[in-house]
Order: C-alpha cells, then sequence, then structure tokens
C-alpha cells in the first residue's frame, strides 16, 4: 500500500527566452516554438524525487511513497511527462481537455485540485516558484488556498519531513525562514534547494513504455463554467514593458537658497 | 554519422552526453590540476544506471553487453578521461566476480555496485611485477577457515574510493602463474591499508593508490573460484574489458578531433582561418580517419565478445593497441593544430594529449598486446 503521496505540477513553456506575445490576442505565440519543461518544475521534480528516496531509506516509512507528475496542458505536453519519468517520477497524468484552454491562474489551481483529489494520501503538493512564460508564481498560493493546506513558497531546503509534518527552511530578499508545518502541504521551489539529476537509463526506457492517462474535465467532475477561459475570473488585456521617467532638475543659487527650493519642490510633490 | 545504434544504445549515448556537458567538462580542467577525484560525477553516473550495464538483471544490472559499455565509457571519455578510468576500472574491478564468482558472490556484491553505490577496484601490479603479472608477491596463506593476506599492490585504480577489492596473490608461489589466486577484499577489513596517492601526468582527478595489506584476514568464501585460479581470471578479465580501454582512446581522440577542428575555423593568419591550409586540413582528415577506423574496430571487438566467441584476446588487444596509438597520435596533432594555445592550459588538449597517453600502458602495454595478437596468430594461424 502506498500511504505517502507526492504531486508534483510542471508545465510546459516555450524553451527559448525570447517569448513572443501576438499583440492582437495578448497570448503567448506557441506555434513553432520547442517545448520544455518550466524550469523551476526541473527542481520540484529533483526535490519530489530526493524526498522519496529519503522516506525510503527510513525504516518507518519505506515502501510506501510514490511522487506523481501532473499537468494541465494539450496533448503535446505529454512529452514533458515523460521526461518527468525519466527523472525518477514513478507515473504521471495528463489533465487535457479543450474546455481547459485559456485559463488564467485560478481556474489552472482548480483544475489541478480536482485532479489532486483524485488520489488518496497525497501530502504534499510540490510545484515551481513561477513560470517562465505565465510568470505570476500565483497558481501555488491558491492551489493551497483551495485545499486549506499550508503553503510554503520559495523553499530552499526541506529539514525534516516525515509522514504527518515537515521542517522547510526558505530564503527571503533579507533572511532565511524555517518553518513547521503539517501534512498535507505544498511548497513551491527554485534553483537553490537541489541540482536536478541527469536522466537514468531504466527511467529513459519506462517513460518510453509508460501509458500515460489523460483526465478530461468529465474525469475532474468540473463544469465548464469553472475551468478554461469560462472559469478564469482574469482576462490579460494588455501587455507591455513599463516605462520610467526620469526628469532632473539642477538647483543653483547658494546653500540656503538651494535649501529653500529644494523643500518647496518635495512639498510641492507631496513627498514631505 | 550513423552507427545503426537502437533506441537503447541512442539513450545511453545521449544520457552520457547529457553528464558530459552539464557536469564533467564545467568541473574537468579544476579536478586535472588539483587531483580532485570526482566524486559528485561519479555519483551522477551511477543513478543513471551505467553501472548496471553489464551486470544482469538478476543482480541489479540491466544484462547489456560489453559494446554498451564501449559507448557509454567513449561518451565519458569525450568528456575526462579521469572519470571514464574511474568508471572503467570499477567494472574492472568487478567482472572478475561475474566470469568467476560464485551465485553466492554475486548475489552479496554485485547488487551495490550495480547501482553504483559502491565502486571496485582491480589489484594486480606490484611495483616488481607490472607487464610480468605472473611474478607477483603478494601471498595469501590459508589458516583454517581463512587466508592470510601480505603484500603491496601498486598504482591501482580507485584504491581508497573503492568498497570492493579483487585481490590478486600467489597461494602457491612454487607454481608461478598456476600459484595465483583472487580474492573478494572489502575496504576497512583489519589489516587492509591504503598507503600513498600518486601524482600522474594524466588522468590526474582519477584516483591511483597503493593498496598494503598486513596480516590481512580474508574468510575463504572470498576465494574467487579455487586456488590457483587467480591468473586465468585475470587474463579473462582482460579480455572482456580491453576494448573498454579502446573506447576511451577513441572518446580523448574524437574530443581533441573537436577541439581542433573548431578551432581551425576560428583562428587566423595570414589573413584567412589556418583551415584553409592544406596542411593542417590534411592533419584533420588523417586524424578523422584513424578515429573512424579505431572506432570500426573497437566496436567489432566488443560485438565479437558480446557474441559469446570465446577466442577474443586477439581482436581484443588490437582494438586497444590500434585505439590507444590513435588516441596519442590524434591528441599530439590537435596540440599541433592549436600552435601554442594548444600548449597552454586555457585550452583542453594539452590535457587530452597527457590523458591519453594512459590507455597505451595500463591494462597490459602495446608492447603486450602485440605479444598477445602475435602469440595466437603464431599458436590458431592467421585467419
Ligand atoms: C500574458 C499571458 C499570456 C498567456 N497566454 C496563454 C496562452 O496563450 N495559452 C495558455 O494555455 N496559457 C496562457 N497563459 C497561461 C496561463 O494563464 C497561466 O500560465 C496558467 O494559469 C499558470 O499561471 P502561471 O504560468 O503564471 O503559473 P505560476 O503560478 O507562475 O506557476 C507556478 C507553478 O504552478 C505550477 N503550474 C502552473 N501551471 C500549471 C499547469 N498548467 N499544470 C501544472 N502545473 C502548473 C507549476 O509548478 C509552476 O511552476 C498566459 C499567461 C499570461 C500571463
Ligand atoms: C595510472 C595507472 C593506473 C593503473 N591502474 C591499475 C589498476 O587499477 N590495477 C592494476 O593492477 N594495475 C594498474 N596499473 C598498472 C599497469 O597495468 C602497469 O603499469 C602496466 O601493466 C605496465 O607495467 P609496468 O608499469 O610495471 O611496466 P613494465 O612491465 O616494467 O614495462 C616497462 C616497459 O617494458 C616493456 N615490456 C615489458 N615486458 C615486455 C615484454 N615481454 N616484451 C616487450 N616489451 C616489454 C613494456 O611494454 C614497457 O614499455 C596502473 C598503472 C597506471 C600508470
Amino acid at each position: 500500500m502506498i500511504k505517502i503521496k507526492i504531486i508534483v505540477c510542471i508545465k510546459q513553456v516555450p524553451g527559448t527566452t525570447e517569448i513572443k506575445i501576438n499583440p492582437e490576442t495578448n497570448t503567448l505565440i506557441r506555434e513553432g516554438i520547442e517545448t520544455v519543461i518550466n524550469a523551476f518544475d526541473t527542481y520540484a521534480i529533483e526535490e519530489g524525487v530526493r524526498l522519496k528516496e529519503r522516506l525510503l531509506s527510513n525504516p518507518e516509512t519505506k515502501e510506501e511513497v510514490e511522487v506523481i507528475a501532473i499537468t494541465m496542458g494539450p496533448h503535446q505536453s505529454e512529452s514533458i511527462l515523460r521526461e518527468a519519468i525519466s527523472l525518477g517520477v514513478d507515473r504521471a497524468v495528463l489533465l487535457s481537455d479543450r474546455a481547459f484552454a485559456g485559463a488564467d491562474t485560478w481556474a489552472t489551481a482548480l483544475t489541478l485540485q480536482n485532479a489532486i483529489k483524485k488520489f488518496d494520501d497525497w501530502r504534499l503538493v510540490i510545484l515551481g516558484k513561477q513560470t517562465l512564460d505565465g510568470d505570476t508564481g500565483q497558481v501555488g498560493p491558491e492551489l493551497a488556498q483551495m485545499f486549506n493546506i499550508p503553503f510554503v513558497g520559495y523553499a530552499s531546503n526541506i529539514l525534516e519531513i516525515n509522514r504527518t509534518r515537515m521542517i522547510v527552511k526558505r530564503l527571503m530578499d533579507d533572511r532565511y525562514e524555517t518553518f513547521e508545518i503539517k501534512l498535507p502541504a505544498a511548497i513551491s521551489v527554485g534553483k537553490e534547494i537541489n541540482i536536478p539529476r541527469v536522466p537514468s537509463l531504466r527511467g529513459k526506457l519506462k517513460a518510453k513504455n509508460e501509458q500515460i492517462p489523460v483526465w478530461n474535465k468529465g474525469e475532474l467532475g468540473l463544469e465548464d463554467e469553472k475551468i478554461g477561459l469560462s472559469g478564469s475570473y482574469t482576462q490579460v488585456v494588455k501587455i507591455f514593458i513599463p516605462k520610467t521617467i526620469h526628469e532632473v532638475k539642477m538647483i543653483t543659487g547658494g546653500p540656503d537658497e538651494q535649501a529653500e527650493e529644494l523643500y518647496g519642490k518635495l512639498k510641492e510633490l507631496s513627498i514631505l | 554519422m550513423h552507427y545503426f545504434l537502437t533506441e537503447e544504445q541512442q539513450m545511453i549515448v545521449d544520457i552520457c552526453r547529457q553528464i558530459v556537458n552539464e557536469r564533467i567538462i564545467p568541473a574537468r580542467a579544476e579536478n586535472d590540476e588539483k587531483g580532485i577525484f570526482p566524486a559528485d560525477i561519479i555519483k551522477e553516473i551511477g543513478q543513471s544506471d551505467l553501472f548496471r550495464l553489464f551486470i544482469p538483471e538478476k543482480y541489479g544490472g540491466m544484462g547489456t553487453g560489453i559494446f554498451e559499455v564501449c559507448l557509454a565509457t567513449e561518451e565519458l571519455s569525450r568528456g575526462d578521461l579521469s572519470v571514464a578510468t574511474t568508471y572503467a576500472a570499477s567494472g574492472l574491478g568487478f567482472i572478475p566476480i561475474l566470469v568467476m564468482g560464485s551465485e553466492e558472490q554475486k548475489q552479496k556484491y554485485l547488487p551495490a555496485l550495480a547501482s553504483g553505490e559502491k565502486l571496485a577496484a582491480f589489484g594486480l601490479t606490484e611495483s616488481e611485477a607490472g607487464s610480468d603479472a605472473s611474478s607477483i608477491r603478494t601471498r595469501a596463506v590459508k589458516d583454517g577457515d581463512s587466508y592470510i593476506l601480505n603484500g603491496t599492490k601498486q598504482w591501482i585504480t580507485n584504491g581508497g574510493e573503492a568498497e570492493i577489492y579483487t585481490i590478486f596473490a600467489s597461494t602457491n608461489p612454487s607454481r608461478g602463474a598456476r600459484g595465483i589466486s583472487a580474492f573478494i577484499v572489502e575496504k576497512g577489513t583489519p589489516g587492509f591499508e591504503f598507503g600513498k596517492k600518486e601524482n600522474k601526468l594524466g588522468i590526474r582527478a582519477s584516483a591511483t593508490r597503493e593498496l598494503i595489506f598486513i596480516d590481512c584476514r580474508i574468510p575463504s568464501e572470498n576465494m574467487l573460484s579455487s586456488e590457483g585460479m587467480g591468473f586465468i581470471t585475470a587474463m579473462r578479465t582482460f579480455d572482456q574489458s580491453r576494448p573498454a580501454v579502446g573506447a576511451q582512446a577513441v572518446g580523448v581522440a574524437q574530443a581533441a578531433l573537436e577541439e581542433a577542428v573548431n578551432y581551425s575555423k576560428i583562428r587566423h593568419q595570414f589573413g584567412q582561418p589556418i583551415s584553409s591550409f592544406q596542411a593542417i586540413q590534411h592533419m584533420l582528415a588523417d586524424m578523422a580517419t584513424q578515429i573512424e577506423a579505431a572506432r570500426a574496430l573497437v566496436y567489432h571487438a566488443a560485438k565479437v565478445t558480446d557474441s559469446g566467441e570465446k577466442n577474443i584476446s586477439k581482436l581484443s588487444a588490437m582494438s586497444k593497441l590500434f585505439a590507444s596509438d590513435t588516441a596519442m597520435k590524434v591528441t599530439i596533432d590537435a596540440i599541433q593544430i592549436l600552435g601554442g594555445y594548444g600548449y597552454m592550459k586555457e585550452y583542453p588538449v594539452e590535457k587530452m594529449m597527457r590523458d591519453a597517453k594512459i590507455t597505451q600502458i595500463y591494462e597490459g602495454t602495446n608492447q603486450i598486446q602485440k605479444n598477445i595478437i602475435a602469440l595466437e596468430l603464431i599458436k590458431r594461424g592467421a585467419l
């Protein structure tokens, strides 16, 4: 019996740093672009596999751990699930349905939630800290909120884990934070947490032969108005690079005059 | 170039390339300079199942042939021959268990070697016994149901890093080669110590060390086969392992050729790339042709070995001889093409030349390979 399931959420993104956006529809141009696993999600996969290895080496949790990768995306994203298997994930499920298209982060998280619910005994969800294309970093926190479970973003080290709780360290801009949280929980990870391994030969052979189930909206029990474009609360209206405007004014005169003028200007700009 | 690899063989190549590009190349110059054993890389190689290749599935392996081992070795050698030597030396250490071990010995030792959790080593050479391996002085004296080992092994690859050692010792000095026996010795056995670490010309990141046995008690059940079977064990092991030394040589030569071709296109003298000079072109053409011939011979020797053919000594020796001589020539020519830059440590070809030299020496010098080939010719005829 598998008692601990670790779910790794991965997303297919364009395999290029030059992301092009269609100015009319404000959607990503995906045609003709090679796709890869979102870079941060490769750390999520590795951490899932490492946690499994760690739990397996502990006599208490031996033989009871499984790592499952899921992605919501078009049929082509099956390839990233196979890659995840070659990297040590035990099995994978593709969430795919025309009705999922156009999902914002909320609709994405809801779809992922309904998929995760179908597994018994899941104890941990690992996500990347953000994606290369959408780049919001919202899916993880939203998912945790929907499940009402703890969420630790930017986890950099899992100090301890067992069936019921874990101790996680995370890196903030100016400090480290360490949390003890109850499981089930969700975490998001970046490149601080590990160095992803190279695929194994047995993994590659398994990945090649594996049947990857596809779950559609029916299997997830989701109604049309909850998913895809219709289930999305947000819509990208416009994408642009913010302009920053600098204006420099030199103040001249004696020190008193300068101070006077500066004071007046700051007051005028309601800075003081 | 198409080598008609199966999908699985291509996967092996791809995995090795990824390890080479992501792990080995970024670390090789520093590991070489400082003589750092690449423990992390070896762990990665283990995780990727590459130690499993030649070991039967029953013992946690993947049951492939020597050919697959050669593919992996060649690719790893393109990155760093130190890493490939470490990888291959573990194979050299466990092949005796595979070819001569009992069922219990295989069950006990092979799974941890297949997973890469443990490394193996092969201890034959001594200060006074190199090419003349039958003159080893390490003694194993029977005492109840154990043997007591005394003696010193020299230049043992993976010495200190390996957990499992195949050690050759004489149980009956009066019988010469027929008095030699092979034992499995575990690191940590009382009386088994490590001596000096060698400071080498090349493959500097690989560990080469002395093994010292002082009244080291080994249970009799750790003997491979029976008393007096050690020399045959060593020779049969070499028959299997030599194509992989050829593959090491092909890999390092290939890497040097790639460096030379790339450099010749970007280096300009007399207002043109040096690749436009026929003298350079002809060197490159010779290098590529020799490498292709060496590769063909290595692949052939490996496939014949995998076919189950028994008389493989000659072909196996030929592949090692020809490929290692090719590697030496090609790496020296690569330096010539890079000129003074090739002589500098900023470029990897000087290291490749230093590394390539070992393939002409270990697992039997090339003179010894010629002795083997000639002996077979005289014994069995030229066909
Ligand atoms: C400007 C813009 C244009 C877009 N255009 C399109 C488009 O044309 N077509 C389209 O399909 N989407 C498009 N999206 C994507 C979609 O809205 C979001 O990508 C998706 O909802 C996830 O949000 P995110 O990428 O910001 O994920 P983040 O919240 O940054 O992701 C965090 C983590 O959540 C997990 N995760 C995220 N998405 C998935 C998923 N689908 N499956 C499994 N795990 C996941 C991963 O672990 C990821 O690392 C667009 C997004 C933006 C901002
Ligand atoms: C880096 C390195 C790693 C090694 N790793 C291992 C290891 O893991 N395990 C192990 O057991 N050994 C190992 N060796 C030892 C290696 O196998 C020996 O160095 C090799 O067999 C040659 O022995 P020798 O150095 O004593 O040379 P010698 O036998 O002293 O030879 C000197 C010269 O004489 C020539 N010669 C000798 N006999 C003949 C003959 N009959 N006919 C013609 N020419 C002859 C040789 O070809 C050579 O040119 C390693 C050596 C090195 C340098």
